[in-house]
């Protein structure tokens, strides 16, 4: 049974998007590199428990990006795929900066880091059943409520898989969104690496997501191993450039999507300034060629919804 | 059909920290073995994360140990001591702790209190902001008033007492400029303080801590003056005085 929640009208009260143009991930090695160069990024995304201190530097940093750009805040602490409930001093955090810095976007996981009162610091797997589902609508229904605004949530990257799963990943987030009215968030390199990792073809996943609910698109580098029997294992390490294969994958997302803002994520061995620019203009390349006049819009949009 | 285990996170988590622990039961992978090596990145991200976490926190620890002992020494810690909250910049307060207990660390016995001076530097980053006396306005101030009077300070002032030379192991180690020799004969407390966006440590003049640690805890001057002569027969009341306002940790004198 479903029947619109406090949330969901929430949700009607949408925030002014990021624009449909490459972003990319905030370091701090990059600060002084982005004051001095004032680049034609179109957003930057920065990870919310980076800046939850009371003051600092850290602070005055984001203070000075968000005067000068649009702003994703991307949460890797609320553990909403968690099994016990949403931690309300961290979602209070998460409130106060939302708040604080009226970010157009702001985004969780599929998946959960918390056990008790430990922080595992790391974006574990969940199945995908009616169990989990009711317990990642009710906590997407908490953060929406409490932060008074739809959310973004992301596809997981994947090593694993549960013999519990009744859903496929993409029914799974799709009624989610279906129950929550919370938005998705596109990981075309988890979309990859699941793929490799777990033996299915990724464009059929592209083809599959629920295009009309992407608000943003993320796309990072990812490491390369084997598994026990010498599979290959694919690593959403976000220390490399963005393959070829993902690349491709991206094109075929937005001929679906149309261009919609996009994000590149480089967390690890962070390279120099320029290199993490020059990814996000091949990005902002691919997204002029799909940005005709007017067209801001999802293109060759069918329904998808829960049959995915 | 029967049903299928339901997923079980404790046992999840057990098995994430205790490498000697077979992966949990209900994973599936694209093969019917036991999936380690899958699981093992699970457990990888979680304990390399967390070491790479404490790596940043106490660089200086790092440089005295070398690499691979300190991540040896902090996947000890890791195992035992996970992080009570998402905020990784908080994670490693009792590392120092620890490392005081830490057998094969005990040849560096200054090495816990070093880890306690970067940690006591951390959290000063991300103290609240707030802004330093200025200096003029302290020149100006009427010395015979001073006695009575007491001192606000800058929400980031932290004192790290030790009985070796922690602000001089830590500024060899990582300051733009490292004293030129260094000799562990000596003590150095250390004063910790963000007045704006920079972190610094000082060295304290003797008597210094219980100065200003009578001053952080609400003491007039006179007080704190008292209390450190007592502490440290050499104490220096100018000489502390001049550290104290040159290091900016002072918001306000209240007269």
């Amino acid at each position: 049974m479903w029947a619109p929640s406090a949330s969901e009208r929430i949700c009607e009260r949408r925030n002014p998007a990021l624009p449909a143009r490459a972003g990319v991930g905030f370091k701090d090695a990059h600060f002084t590199a982005i004051e001095e160069s004032a680049p034609a990024v179109g957003f930057f995304e920065v990870h919310a428990e980076n800046f939850m201190g009371a003051g600092g530097p850290p602070h005055a940093r984001l203070t000075r990006l968000r005067r000068d750009y649009p702003l994703s805040i991307h949460g890797v602490g609320l553990s909403i795929g968690g099994a016990q409930a949403l931690d309300r001093a961290h979602l209070g955090r998460v409130k106060s900066l939302v708040e604080r810095y009226e970010p157009a976007v702001f985004s969780e996981h599929l998946a959960w880091s918390t056990r008790a009162t430990s922080f595992l610091n790391d974006l574990l797997p969940l199945p995908y059943n009616e169990t989990t589902l009711k317990r990642v609508v009710a906590h997407v229904d908490e953060v929406q409520e409490a932060l008074g605004r739809r959310i973004l949530l992301e596809n997981p990257a994947t090593y694993l898989r549960f013999e519990s799963s009744i859903y496929s990943e993409i029914d799974f987030l799709g009624e989610v969104v279906h129950r929550t009215g919370c938005g998705l968030l596109l990981d075309v390199n988890n979309t990859y690496v699941c793929a490799v990792n777990h033996g299915f073809v990724a464009e059929d996943y592209i083809d599959a997501f629920q295009m009309r609910q992407v608000e943003e698109i993320h796309l990072a580098g990812y490491a390369e191993d084997m598994d026990e029997v010498r599979g290959r294992l694919r690593i959403d390490a976000h220390c490399a450039p963005v393959s070829v294969a993902v690349w491709r994958l991206y094109e075929r997302a937005l001929s679906r999507r149309g261009s919609v803002a996009t994000l590149i994520e480089w967390d690890n061995d962070v390279p120099a300034w320029p290199i993490l620019m020059a990814e996000a203009m091949r990005a902002e390349n691919l997204l002029e060629r799909r940005r005709l006049p007017g067209d801001d819009d999802l293109r060759s949009e069918a329904p998808h919804g829960a049959v995915a | 059909m029967a049903p299928s285990p339901e997923f079980d996170q404790e046992e999840f988590v057990r098995a994430l920290l205790d490498p000697d622990l077979p992966p949990p039961a209900g994973l599936k992978a694209t093969h019917d073995l036991p999936p380690l090596r899958r699981f093992a990145v699970y457990r990888n991200n979680v304990v390399v994360g967390l070491i790479d976490a404490l790596a940043e926190r106490f660089p200086v620890c790092l440089r005295l140990v070398g690499e691979e002992f300190f991540r040896a020494m902090a996947l000890r810690h890791v195992r035992r001591s996970l992080p009570r909250t998402p905020l990784l910049f908080e994670y490693g307060e009792d590392f120092a702790e620890f490392v005081a207990g830490f057998e094969p660390a005990r040849s560096l016995p200054y090495l816990p209190d070093v880890a306690s001076l970067e940690y006591a530097m951390g959290r000063a980053c991300h103290a609240v902001d707030a802004t330093p006396l200025p200096l003029d306005l302290v020149r100006s101030l009427p010395l015979e008033r001073l006695e009575a009077a007491t001192a606000s300070f800058h929400p980031s002032t932290q004192v790290v007492p030790s009985d070796y030379p922690i602000v001089s192991i830590w500024r060899a180690n990582m300051a733009t400029d490292p004293p030129r020799s260094l000799t562990l004969d000596h003590a150095e407390d250390a004063l910790v303080v963000r007045p704006r966006l920079d972190v610094e440590a000082h060295a304290l003049p003797s008597g210094g801590s219980a100065f200003i640690e009578t001053l952080m805890g609400g003491g007039a001057f006179g007080e704190a003056a008292s209390a450190a002569s007592r502490r440290a027969k050499d104490f220096d009341l100018t000489a502390n005085l001049r550290m104290l306002l040159a290091s900016e940790a002072l918001t306000a004198i209240n007269i």
